[in-house]
């Protein structure tokens, strides 16, 4: 336990990271308690519709009349799930892929290489609108699948080169002679050593999941009945709250999605300090 | 040298898987795109026999087996043939192409530059003042803006500079009462149009190449080789620009390929925000009228235009760094 709280901690000391934790921090306490902060139902759509800002709607109402800051508290819950599913997902993949390619040099690596550097340079959101537009069923598995496919190559990058580099030190070939089997000298070995590179990769994944899935179902190639920030974007978009003057419902999504990506940013600070000392005096 | 040749390999590989996943993705989908796009170009229309053997060879209808439809498909490619489009009927999906690509050209290749630039610029700044009141706070909004959703902030600027005060056009690429051609007032106007579209670009996709460079130049600054020539008493400038930048820049030179995609990306999303009329505007259309033809070609080039452009870097960053020249080094 020492020892996990002992891991956290450069998280806590480091000013940028640690305001990056209360604010994620935040957000998570937001879309677990919704339904005590929100004044609505995110579905009760018995107000009038296309209201500006006001004490009874903060941030105004929907063209469907929904209340529109209901809907942003309950829609953190989609939005962070879909995010972090993804960006786990991503990293897993990646993890694996870069594991097996590091560790295996030759045919292998060659051929899992190749298949990374493919995935590196093929633009992610085109590739994601692709394979969503192709598929019969539109919703969150579809998001984060799509974005499992198209968003593990980067993280399978940087861990392959890890653990090559890894793999050729000293105490890596002493357990490979005293006959560990290669999953114990990878687990046991060079996984406790790259557990930061790890946790950096992971934070990537989930700003770019959270950005390509706001993308996605800003397309409408979500489940546009399902609440989360980018189908509110979306149904603004298609209302014509710009048109409206509806400046709420337009601002306050995307602001929380980019506060939302900001935070993760802010803890990577901490991240990167672990890998390069240099980084960290003054931070 | 001997890079320069693997580098041409991995790019004729690249291509080529591109290409085949491009065959390969509406064969592998779930019902069948190419019967559902047949059945809906029969309301459009008389096809010619050509049209309708060119959707089957790109999305896969055919009692042939799979090698010989990949031989077909190929020969479609080297024709530069991609079918007809369903949207836009009766133009081919080639001819829309043409229409849109130098616009989206026009307007991520400055875009991407200019970020390049003023990132790689602000982050050499930032590191040298590091610490003080400046940084953090460039640094801080930096760190923020790149992380809006591109779209999001694209419609925050139409609302605030196009709608509420007028001073930008909200859409299209030029004024509606012109038509493309080459000519000083029409070129103006697709300048003035492009402004808000590339300065949405810009914002969104500066603070990645901030915080890559200011990261390199810390590093760069604890070098040995930067306390000696401080300690022989270097003037401060010179051994920001000449000595610790000049090193920091390279792996944001390897970075730029590979954020091309990332800014071509966000720039599809730019695009239709401001109906501009590129690739991004084009691709949505294609993907919201169910156009697989067009939507096809369309991915296609993008795929192949990021490729290129990755191409390119590699060769600048050859250029630049002599130890990839010398040593051949593994990317």
């Amino acid at each position: 336990m020492t020892s996990m709280l002992g891991m956290l901690k450069p998280f806590w000391q480091n000013k940028l990271s640690r305001t990056g934790v209360i604010i994620l921090g935040i957000l998570v306490l937001m879309a677990i308690f919704a339904p005590v902060i929100a004044p609505y139902s995110p579905n009760n759509s018995s107000f009038a519709a296309m209201l500006g800002p006001s004490a009874s709607h903060l941030l105004g109402t929907t063209q469907e009349g929904q209340d529109v800051f209901s809907e942003l508290i309950y829609g953190s819950r989609q939005s962070l799930v879909v995010g972090f599913a993804a960006g786990f997902a991503a990293t897993f993949v990646g993890l694996f892929i870069g594991l097996v390619s590091g560790y295996l040099p030759g045919l292998v690596d060659d051929i899992l290489s190749y298949f990374i550097n493919v995935f590196l340079v093929i633009p992610g959101l085109p590739l994601m609108i692709i394979l969503a537009a192709y598929a019969p069923v539109h919703g969150s598995f579809l998001i984060i699948f799509v974005i499992t496919v198209t968003g593990w190559a980067w993280g399978a990058r940087v861990l392959r080169s890890q653990v090559s580099s890894l793999r050729s030190r000293d105490y890596v070939a002493a357990a490979r002679f005293a006959g560990d089997s290669m999953v114990r000298i990878i687990f046991r070995e060079i996984m406790p050593n790259m557990i930061s590179l790890v946790a950096a990769t992971f934070l990537g994944a989930a700003v770019s999941a959270i950005l390509g899935a706001a993308g996605l179902e800003f397309l409408g190639l979500g489940d546009p009945s399902i609440n989360s920030w980018g189908t509110m974007l979306y149904w603004a978009e298609n209302s014509g709250a710009l048109l409206q003057g509806q400046w709420a419902w337009l601002f306050a999504p995307g602001f929380l999605i980019a506060v939302l990506g900001t935070s993760l940013v802010l803890i990577n600070f901490a991240v990167d300090g672990m890998g390069n000392p240099r980084l960290r005096k003054k931070g | 040298m001997r890079y320069l040749v693997r580098r041409g390999i991995m790019l004729l590989l690249t291509l080529w898987s591109a290409i085949t996943l491009n065959f390969l993705l509406p064969r592998m989908m779930p019902g069948n795109p190419a019967e559902v796009m047949l059945a809906k170009f029969k309301g459009k229309g008389n096809m010619g026999p050509q049209a309708i053997h060119a959707i089957k060879v790109m999305l896969g209808i055919s009692n042939e087996s799979l090698f010989k439809q990949y031989l077909q498909y190929w020969q479609e490619i080297f024709h530069w043939n991609f079918g007809v489009s369903y949207t836009y009927f009766p133009f081919s999906v080639t001819h829309m192409i043409d229409q849109a690509l130098p616009w989206t050209l026009t307007l991520i290749g400055v875009t991407t530059v200019l970020s390049f630039v003023i990132g790689t610029l602000l982050g050499i700044w930032a590191a040298w003042t590091r610490g003080s009141l400046l940084d953090s706070v460039v640094t801080s909004v930096l760190t923020f803006t790149s992380s809006f959703p591109y779209f999001w902030f694209a419609m925050i600027v139409v609302f605030l500079l196009a709608f509420v005060t007028n001073v930008f056009p909200n859409s299209g690429g030029y004024g509606s009462q012109m038509s493309p051609g080459f000519n000083l007032s029409f070129i103006a106007s697709a300048v003035y149009h492009s402004i808000l579209p590339a300065v949405t670009i810009l914002v969104s996709s500066l603070g990645g190449w901030q915080l890559q460079m200011r990261n390199n130049m810390i590093s760069a600054l604890n070098e040995d080789y930067v306390v000696l020539a401080r300690a022989k008493g270097l003037p401060e400038r010179v051994l920001a620009i000449s000595y610790a930048a000049r090193n920091a820049i390279l792996p944001n030179m390897t970075g730029f390929a590979m954020s091309l995609g990332f800014v071509v990306s966000g720039a599809i999303l730019v695009e239709l925000v401001f109906s501009y009329p590129g690739m991004g505007t084009l691709l949505y259309n294609a993907v919201s009228n169910e156009d697989y033809p067009l939507m096809q070609g369309i991915f296609l080039m993008i795929v192949i235009g990021v490729v290129m452009a990755n191409f390119v870097a590699d060769i600048v960053n050859v250029a630049l760094d002599p130890r990839i020249r010398r040593g051949g080094g593994d990317s």
